[in-house]
């Protein structure tokens, strides 16, 4: 008896070993792509090609960090990545409130305004959340073009809430389903109108959905490559074509501490809104799998 | 009185259809129309700037002809077969570990996530550090006493795509795990103990009765892993630039340089619409059944 429950005892021992042994190694193969970028952009060139590659630096040096934000070349102008993260900033913020906005607004109509025809339609803009883009490029290369937007700013913010929309509108429409139809019906009985319902009732209800959409929308929109390499060139990039262009200089030694601070410099914003926020962030992920 | 009230009526029936107008012609316009445009550009001999004549499927008869355009549909079912196998292996063996009641969850499912907060550009940049021959991980395990060991495959051809798929997989697979762990969270605990009692073992419980429940979610985590393999492009671009010579060519990568750099604005196009067609095989259908699904619940 007593040796049988010891073998019990034993045998769930070892299977509390296989799972927090193999969920550590796992861990730590996950984490070992972001710590070589970080010692590496600590380094001094000279002691990565002396053959330092997962070990600590062994004197501390910021000076990557430095040329990569302010000196490293990029085309023919070296001013580093600085502009090109302010572009990015300036590309991101108008961008994330106005898809949002318009999202929930869109999702309000579709759950608490439904007409005739509204489920159609959002159908229609749900196959927008998987477009791929490149079915797109050329047209809106063209259209920018007309507008006198190509290459610029403005351009971009208007293609990333395009495309935006879609997103946004699942997710708020998917969360305010779950708000009961009485209380909109309630304040219009008191008398709330179309925009007073929106604004006092469904609104600050909708304030961990909100939070959701705009991480899900920065992320998306501060990462992207494809829409920035196609509508913009030289100086009014956003911060992944800078990158990319960056780490891909063929001349001279290659400098790979410059191309990891890039690479962080570039990480660090979406890095530290999931740090923040990573449970909302968790929900925008999932939304698209989820059905409402 | 009765007048004003109607006119209110009138406006508060006409007023969500004119605030959600604007969002559908956005939509219509950037999604539909533009497609359309696309399919009409594939149709004409589009070269360096777009010309709207009809010269039938030429441009899909060249597409089909050219062998880069093989190498790169070759590719993609070689990546997405691995990516996908390889993403959903791993991602379901840590949403099985982490649902055995253990310490620190919330942490460890921060670890394997947080890739997905990150660039294409980012992680492209990143593995092809990690995985170049000279100072990279071949380096450190030669230095380590193993000097026969070689870890070259970013630089040879015929492996440079399993580079890719490495890069690719070690994004997504927390993607993969949120919504298996979602689906574990989803199923009643008792299964599980009745299964215990007439003395079935945990593996066997979770590979005949748990695994088999998570359809849903295999269904989720197969069709949103192929819409990121299809598209995949900014991380050939960081790692590999589509190369060595064009051996990890993408359709997403060919559209590109077909449209933007070699003038072949029509064979462009039609790549672009044999990847829309790809997509909307897959998309279609599942966004069909999912819609049709919630309206059943409710």
């Amino acid at each position: 008896m007593n040796t049988e429950a010891n073998s019990a005892r034993r045998s769930h021992l070892l299977g509390r070993l296989f799972i927090y042994g193999s969920l550590l190694a796992l861990a730590a193969f996950y984490l070992m792509p972001l710590w070589v970028m970080i010692v590496t952009s600590l380094k001094s060139l000279d002691e990565i090609y002396a053959g330092s590659f997962v070990g600590l630096p062994k004197a501390i040096t910021f000076e990557a960090w430095e040329k990569a934000w302010g000196q490293a070349c990029i085309g023919t102008a070296c001013d580093g990545l600085r502009p090109y993260f302010i572009n990015s900033l300036l590309m991101v913020i108008p961008a994330v409130i106005l898809s949002t906005g318009i999202g929930a607004i869109n999702g309000y109509i579709l759950t608490k305004w439904r007409f005739p025809g509204s489920n159609f339609f959002f159908g229609m803009l749900l196959f927008g959340c998987f477009l791929p883009f490149q079915a797109v490029i050329l047209p809106m290369a063209q259209l920018l073009g007309s507008l006198r937007l190509s290459g610029t700013i403005p351009g971009l913010v208007l293609v990333h809430t395009v495309y935006g929309i879609s997103f946004t509108t699942l997710f708020f429409r998917n969360y305010f389903i779950t708000i009961p139809d009485e209380l909109t019906r309630a304040a219009q009985i008191d008398g709330a109108g179309f925009f007073r319902i929106f604004f006092s009732v469904m609104l600050p209800a909708a304030l961990p959905i909100i939070v959701v959409s705009c991480i899900w929308q920065f992320t998306q929109i501060w990462n992207d490559f494809l829409f920035g390499v196609s509508f913009t060139a030289g100086q009014s990039s956003p911060i992944t074509v800078a990158l990319n262009n960056i780490v891909n200089v063929t001349m001279g030694r290659k400098q790979y501490n410059v191309d990891m601070a890039a690479a962080m410099i570039a990480a660090i914003p979406t890095l530290v809104v999931y740090i923040v926020a990573g449970r909302y962030f968790v929900r925008g992920l999932t939304a698209g799998a989820v059905k409402g | 009185m009765r007048s004003t009230l109607s006119m209110r009526d009138r406006l508060t029936h006409w007023l969500p259809r004119l605030v959600l107008s604007p969002s559908l012609v956005a939509v219509f316009i950037g999604v539909y129309l533009f497609i359309a445009w696309t399919g009409w550009i594939s149709l004409s001999s589009s070269k360096m700037v777009p010309k709207y004549d009809f010269v039938g499927l030429e441009q899909y008869i060249r597409l089909w002809a050219t062998p880069r355009w093989e190498t790169a549909v070759v590719n993609l079912f070689l990546f997405t077969v691995l990516f996908l196998a390889i993403t959903i292996a791993i991602g379901l063996l840590i949403a099985i570990l982490l649902d055995q009641r253990v310490r620190a969850e919330g942490f460890l499912r921060a670890v394997y996530l947080y890739p997905m907060a990150l660039s294409f550009i980012v992680t492209g940049t990143a593995w092809k550090w990690i995985l170049n021959p000279d100072l990279g991980v071949e380096k450190v395990v030669n230095d380590l006493g193993w000097s026969g060991f070689v870890f070259d495959w970013i630089t040879r051809p015929d492996t440079a795509i399993y580079c890719v798929v490495i890069a690719a997989v070690w994004q997504s697979t927390g993607f993969a795990m949120a919504i298996f762990l979602a689906g574990l969270r989803g199923i009643d605990t008792s299964i599980i103990k009745a299964a215990q009692i007439e003395g079935a073992g945990l593996p066997r419980i979770y590979m005949s009765i748990i695994v088999p429940m998570l359809r849903p979610a295999f269904l989720s985590v197969i069709v949103l892993l192929s819409y990121i393999s299809i598209k995949s492009f900014d991380l050939v671009l960081a790692l590999t630039n589509a190369g060595p010579g064009n051996a990890t060519e993408m359709p997403s990568t060919f559209m590109f340089s077909a449209t933007f750099r070699r003038n072949q604005m029509g064979v462009g196009a039609a790549s672009a619409m044999m990847m829309l067609m790809t997509v909307a095989a897959i998309i279609v259908p599942y966004l069909y059944s999912e819609l049709r699904e919630s309206r059943n619940e409710h």
